[in-house]
């Protein structure tokens, strides 16, 4: 039996390394684009003053890129070392999209981002203008398969499972790509990434306001950024509304544990905070018809069955059909040589149940139920400081259009001190995500206590705690290269011209 | 084209040459890398199953899988 404190150091120091990765990510895609955007104004109007500005922020982009390289491999050692049953029991499933990520997404970014830095004096402006783009495509596609593969595990279409290898084997390629979870989850993070680099860029331009120095570049940066993180949020509202339709659709516990629904029904409200709600609203957004049925935590314990008459089994019957699977999954194994009548007839149980077989390793049905009042509050926060973030672009661009933001000294500062909520906001978009799913690694076929390996606890919280300073060092380092680059202003770029 | 080789080399050769505060960037990936791939993946990170076949991890696991039932 798995020990409890392995399955959730293991997961643990997973969040502790997934969380730090999403701090640089997201600027990455989102300062990508607004570069892009400044160094087409430059070459549409030949004016060197958008050149320079977009290599300003093309040095910060550098900075955060470097920093943020490679920390999504420590995932992937993670896969090995603590969780070797997930990573084989997946198969080729989570290996492709990381390796098409590996070959073509990285090599691509790379390649471009060195003709990027390197060429400004050396190539065609319009031939850099296109690697530069080619940069923010890069690190879009490069987000494009990690997600595949994560709304894979939200979500999983395209494979069968194998038991001689014991792994799930890929049956169609495009069903894993086109996976409706992963197309909405690309869009929603890559555009929050937008959002990212624009409140960024306008909290940075901000404190130029309020140093009252590099004023002509600092309202040129905030224009372009709040336009790209305008239009960014509406499109992460927009993919999120997509995605909301298939978590009901896929994950309704998640949904149930967002909500904090006890028990749904038609007409079911959102809950804005504890004790203010919105009636029917949830249904809306679930299903998009007041009417929509949204099951509730309760119901999908007990089992229910929607209006137009599909019954739900309730925890107790898959938990059941998920023993089924496994005692089905052990006999096949055991007469596969011996008698391959008797295997043949467990395998045929083994695949009448194997969409329940995680199910198979769950105690009591209260494992079923995520940590209601994290994902309950993350989701607030996620969309709370979204709202918030957006009406400070909208409110700091307008500003900026009458000419007046210069002079705002309290907008300057509520600008500058937004930074960090637009991370906030990130972070808890996928804790939303991640432990809105809990217990599964893989919806419904591996709960995190079946995907763990044996390896000992000490082991894993050794190296929790070495994440913890290699991070926290790495962070440091980072923020004071950045600050030292921002103090020194854009104004050095002309000097160098790198 | 060798000339296409040539060419590609002194670009990423001079580009390299005239960094500035490039190279800090570089010293920073550099030391990372060391300890991912030093410290990290050689002391800390082996993995579980290193050394088994296919096959046997395909029982190791099935196994495993079925006992923690």
């Amino acid at each position: 039996m798995i020990e409890s404190a392995l399955v959730n150091w293991s997961r643990a120091q997973f969040a502790l390394t997934a969380a730090y990765h999403w701090i640089f990510v997201p600027l990455t895609l989102g300062l990508a684009v607004i570069m892009a955007v400044m160094e087409t104004i430059y070459v549409v109007k030949k004016d060197g003053f958008w050149k320079n500005t977009a290599k300003f922020w093309m040095k910060l982009f550098a900075i955060n890129f470097a920093v943020g390289i490679a920390t999504g491999i420590i995932l992937e050692f993670q896969f090995g070392t603590n969780w070797s049953n997930y990573s084989w029991f997946v198969g080729d499933i989570f290996g492709a999209p990381l390796a098409i990520e590996g070959i073509f997404a990285f090599f691509m970014e790379a390649t471009f981002f060195a003709v990027m830095f390197f060429g400004w004096e050396k190539i065609n402006k319009k031939v850099h203008l296109a690697s530069t783009w080619f940069v923010a495509l890069g690190s879009a596609i490069s987000a494009l398969w990690i997600l595949i593969a994560n709304a894979w595990m939200q979500h999983p279409v395209g494979m069968e499972f194998n038991p001689d290898t014991v792994r799930h084997e890929m049956t169609d390629f495009w069903a894993l790509v086109l996976n409706p979870v992963a197309v909405s989850k690309f869009f929603h993070s890559v555009f929050s990434g937008w959002m990212t680099g624009a409140i960024f860029v306008i909290g940075v331009s901000c404190w130029y306001l309020l140093r009252k120095r590099e004023t002509k570049f600092a309202l040129a940066s905030i224009k372009v950024a709040a336009i790209v993180g305008i239009v960014g949020t509406f499109a992460v509202m927009l993919s999120g509304d997509s995605s909301g339709i298939h978590v009901a659709k896929y994950q309704p516990m998640k949904l149930a544990a967002a909500e904090g629904l006890e028990d749904g029904g038609t007409r079911a409200p959102f809950s804005i905070v504890p004790g203010v709600e919105i009636p029917g609203m949830l249904s809306i957004l679930a299903t998009h018809d007041i009417d929509g049925y949204v099951p509730g935590i309760n119901q999908m314990l007990d089992g229910y069955t929607t209006p137009d008459g599909v019954r739900h089994l309730s925890a107790e019957e898959k938990m059941q059909r998920g023993k089924t699977a496994i005692d089905a999954f052990a006999k096949y194994r055991t007469l596969k040589d011996s008698d391959p009548q008797a295997a043949e007839e467990a395998r045929q149980i083994l695949d009448e149940n194997v969409n329940y077989f995680g199910y198979g390793y769950i105690d009591s049905r209260e494992e079923l139920v995520p940590n209601v009042t994290l994902v309950y509050w993350a989701f607030r926060v996620m969309v709370g400081f979204g709202t918030f973030l957006l009406l400070l672009m909208i409110v700091v661009l307008w500003m900026e259009y009458k000419k007046k933001l210069v002079n705002m000294r309290w907008l300057q500062w509520v600008s500058l001190l937004s930074i960090p909520l637009v991370y906030f906001c990130g972070q808890a978009g996928w804790i939303v995500a991640e432990a809105g799913r809990q217990p599964w690694t893989i919806e419904g076929l591996l709960p995190v206590k079946a995907a763990v390996s044996s390896v000992s606890v000490g082991a894993v919280q050794t190296t929790f705690f070495l994440f913890v300073a290699i991070f926290t060092l790495f962070l440091v380092i980072e923020t004071r290269i950045i600050i030292k680059a921002i103090k020194q202003g854009p104004k050095i770029e002309e000097q160098k011209g790198e | 084209m060798k000339k296409t080789i040539i060419s590609i080399w002194n670009f990423y050769y001079e580009g390299f040459k005239n960094m500035t505060w490039g190279r800090q960037l570089w010293l920073l990936i550099f030391l990372k890398v060391i300890i991912l791939f030093l410290v990290l993946r050689l002391f800390f990170f082996k993995p579980a199953m290193a050394g088994k076949t296919d096959e046997q991890k395909s029982e190791y696991v099935g196994t495993h899988l079925i006992d923690n039932n």
